[in-house]
């Protein structure tokens, strides 16, 4: 008994994880001794790398699946997505977590985050906006999740009254993600001078928050093909006899919400006439992002929900998901600051990669650890039909 | 020299005049120009000689680190600079198209009548004070560098090498020191032997640099760099090549900063305001439908079952009734045959 718990711990996945923790100690120590000119290449040019870039945009972007698929289960009434409601909160729950974590590694003095909030409200800043939100919706994330830990602690009564309070925590939920959701690209409004004007546009907000709900669809679809294999022991009957209906639905509704994307970009493209600007470098790269990553998903998406195709929809989420992850990265890293000399030019160092890897592994951990003990893939047995 | 002071003086009234007014210019709909009295420094590049002597001012009047090279070595020049948590002016060469003698520019934070900085800051650091600086509050600020990526000029440095205090640093127009009576002017127009540099109020410097353009049209390129670009700037700059060509850019527009992001601000309590009644009226459409739908079905399996009812009562009551009828027919014929027989029988006697 005590051997095989023994060996079944080494996994390659565990080796793995258990390097990546060692690196991130490392990398944290570094990072508060030597500040961010020990771990970093960013300069006064280049203020905001990858832990912006990715941890916070796309890390915000990828959790959006929370908001889409309580707002899908409890008020447009699709009663039969409930099983992914949970995984989706969950993840959703560890992605804003991880993205505060995140970002105490990125700001100089992260004991200070409160101060925006409790102590001097910049209020003309979209960051303050951002930071208002994402605090709120880490709480209201929080709230939502504990129904689960708390059937798991088996405090009935506490569970109720939290259950009770679902209704109004998704409106929350829906208002604050579309608050934040649609900052995080107006953070970029105030700086036309150095986002390339194919990526810079005043509908920026419109464009983050509508690709969010995008990969918010296809986090769900991507996130339970990844998790079928290693949990499909802790996954119910209803769960299971649901998948396939939840993958096909949310394929449909992914594609229709590309396709509004698609025309925003367009309409973006359009209203500031940056036509010219498709034949260049910049142009191709534009396409690129823009002919592979959205309107290719979105005739994916409709024709796999179309033919029942499960395997091709799951296929066109990791794409979405890898699109808009792309999308993020030529916002803040790729197009900003695109008339700096190359030499100028930021690129992350081995330690800022170090440090987001860390902070994925860590999501990765906190997510086994809570699937495999509290009913997320399945309905704990004291609140069969519950909701 | 003796107009810089001159407009030094001018300079202090003003601060002077402005102080116990209310700057209500800067609220409302209204198109902020700056504070009425608010200083600023005329920069002239055609009076520049890059002799540096800006930047050593600086340094000592900041209490800044000292450089790796001295401030009169001038191979510093060869490559191009930009500010740096060690340096809050620096001066640049340039060689401009088509020949002629090398431009020298100073960089600097140019104090935005707008700034994208204090806009940008979500802990409120940042400051434009009537005096036309803007300042920066170290004790509050977070270190997120929002403000970097929002300068339009790329002028806020940081001290990357700072583990746990690091701070966002550039020029403050000495307002500290000039506030505390120890300057009275910045460190780095004082320093300037060529007056390519003046203190004085804004709205002074601007009537001064349209009057060199207008007595020196030849000399000049026709524009107050600074005079509009985003939204104006308490930094004003003349020269006699394209500004282009000194590393300064011509592209930035004349918005301010705050009017870039004010629409995308203002959704904001509308999507606090509307949302809740339309996600609350689009869940009460859908809990109706369930509830209708519910109910229908509800009322089609009554019916259903009514009809089944009714339907197997019909056969019933007709199967009865054909029961009924058999019964009375098998008796008739019992009868019948009974009464025949009976009949047979009696014949039969009759014969025997």
């Amino acid at each position: 008994m005590t051997s095989e718990a023994k060996k079944s711990l080494f996994t390659p996945f565990n080796v793995f994880a258990g390097v990546v923790l060692l690196v991130g100690a490392y990398l944290t120590v570094m990072r508060f001794t030597g500040g961010l000119a020990a771990v970093t290449n960013l300069d006064d040019n280049n203020p905001w790398g990858i832990w912006i870039g990715f941890d916070l945009l796309c890390g915000v972007a990828l959790a959006a699946g929370g908001f889409t698929t309580s707002a899908a289960v409890y008020i447009f009434g699709m009663k039969k997505y409930h099983s992914a409601v949970r995984p989706a909160i969950l993840t959703a729950f560890l992605g804003y977590a991880l993205v505060v974590f995140a970002l105490h590694y990125d700001v100089g003095r992260p004991w200070r985050l409160p101060y925006p909030i409790f102590l001097q409200p910049g209020t003309t800043s979209l960051l303050y906006e951002v930071g208002l939100c994402v605090f709120l919706y880490l709480t209201v994330l929080f709230i939502e999740y504990s129904v689960a830990a708390l059937e798991w602690l088996g405090l009935k009564k506490l569970r109720g009254l939290v259950h009770k309070l679902t209704l109004l925590l998704t409106v929350f939920g829906v208002v604050l993600s579309t608050l934040h959701q649609s900052s995080l690209g107006a953070l970029y409004l105030i700086a036309p001078s150095k986002l390339h004007p194919l990526w810079y546009s005043t509908y920026l907000p419109i464009q983050f928050f509508v690709s969010a709900i995008a990969v918010g669809l296809s986090m769900v679809i991507f996130e339970g093909t990844l998790s079928h294999k290693p949990f499909h022991h802790k996954m119910d009957a209803t769960y299971l006899a649901e998948h396939d209906g939840v993958i096909l639905g949310f394929a449909r509704g992914a594609s229709i919400v590309l396709a509004s994307y698609l025309a925003i970009k367009l309409i973006a493209l359009g209203a500031d006439n940056n036509w010219k600007y498709l034949i260049s470098g910049w142009g191709a790269w534009y396409l690129v992002e823009v002919l592979g990553f959205v309107a290719l998903p979105c005739l994916l998406y409709a024709i796999g929900s179309r033919e029942r195709n499960i395997r091709l929809i799951k296929w066109t989420s990791g794409l979405t998901v890898f699109g808009v992850v792309l999308n993020r990265f030529n916002v803040s890293l790729v197009a900003f600051n695109w008339q700096l000399p190359s030499a100028q030019r930021y690129f992350p160092s081995w330690g800022e990669i170090g440090v987001s890897v860390f902070v994925v592994v860590v999501g990765i951990l906190v997510f086994r650890f809570i699937v495999t003990r509290m009913p997320i893939f399945h309905e704990h047995p004291d609140y069969k039909d519950a909701h | 020299m003796r107009r810089r002071k001159f407009l030094a003086l001018m300079g202090v009234a003003g601060a002077g005049l402005a102080l116990g007014k209310t700057p209500a210019q800067a609220a409302g709909n209204a198109h902020f120009e700056g504070y009425p009295d608010g200083k600023a420094v005329l920069f002239d590049a055609t009076r520049c000689i890059g002799c540096r002597k800006c930047e050593a001012a600086c340094n000592q009047v900041n209490k800044l680190p000292a450089p790796a090279k001295p401030f009169d070595d001038l191979t510093v020049l060869d490559a191009e600079r930009r500010t740096s948590a060690k340096a809050y002016t620096v001066v640049n060469r340039y060689q401009p198209a088509g020949g002629g003698a090398p431009v020298f520019r100073k960089i600097q934070c140019n104090h935005c009548l707008e700034p994208a900085c204090a806009s940008a800051c979500f802990v409120r650091a940042f400051k434009k004070n009537p005096d036309g600086s803007v300042t920066y509050d170290a004790s509050v600020c977070v270190g997120c560098r929002y403000c970097m990526v929002a300068c339009p000029f790329n002028i806020p440095a940081y001290e990357y090498d700072e583990p746990l205090t690091p701070r966002v640093m550039k020029c403050t127009m000495c307002h500290p020191q000039i506030s505390s009576g120890e300057l009275a002017m910045p460190g780095c127009v004082g320093a300037c032997p060529k007056e390519a540099l003046v203190y004085g109020r804004r709205s002074d410097l601007l009537k001064i640099a349209h009057a060199r353009i207008e007595a020196f049209p030849g000399r000049y390129v026709d524009h107050v760099y600074g005079e509009r670009e985003m939204g104006g700037t308490s930094w004003l700059h003349l020269s006699g090549v394209p500004f282009s060509q000194i590393g300064m850019r011509e592209d930035l527009g004349v918005t301010s900063a705050p009017e870039l992001t004010s629409g995308a601000l203002a959704v904001v309590p509308m999507v606090a305001a509307v949302w809740p009644a339309l996600l609350g009226g689009i869940w009460a459409i859908s809990k109706r439908n369930a509830k209708t739908a519910d109910e229908e079905k509800k009322e089609a399996v009554k019916a259903a079952v009514a009809a089944n009812q009714a339907d197997n009562d019909a056969e019933l009551a007709k199967a009865k009734e054909q029961a009924e009828k058999d019964k009375k027919d098998s008796i008739e014929r019992e009868v019948k045959k009974a009464l025949e027989e009976a009949a047979a029988a009696a014949k039969e006697e009759e014969g025997a």
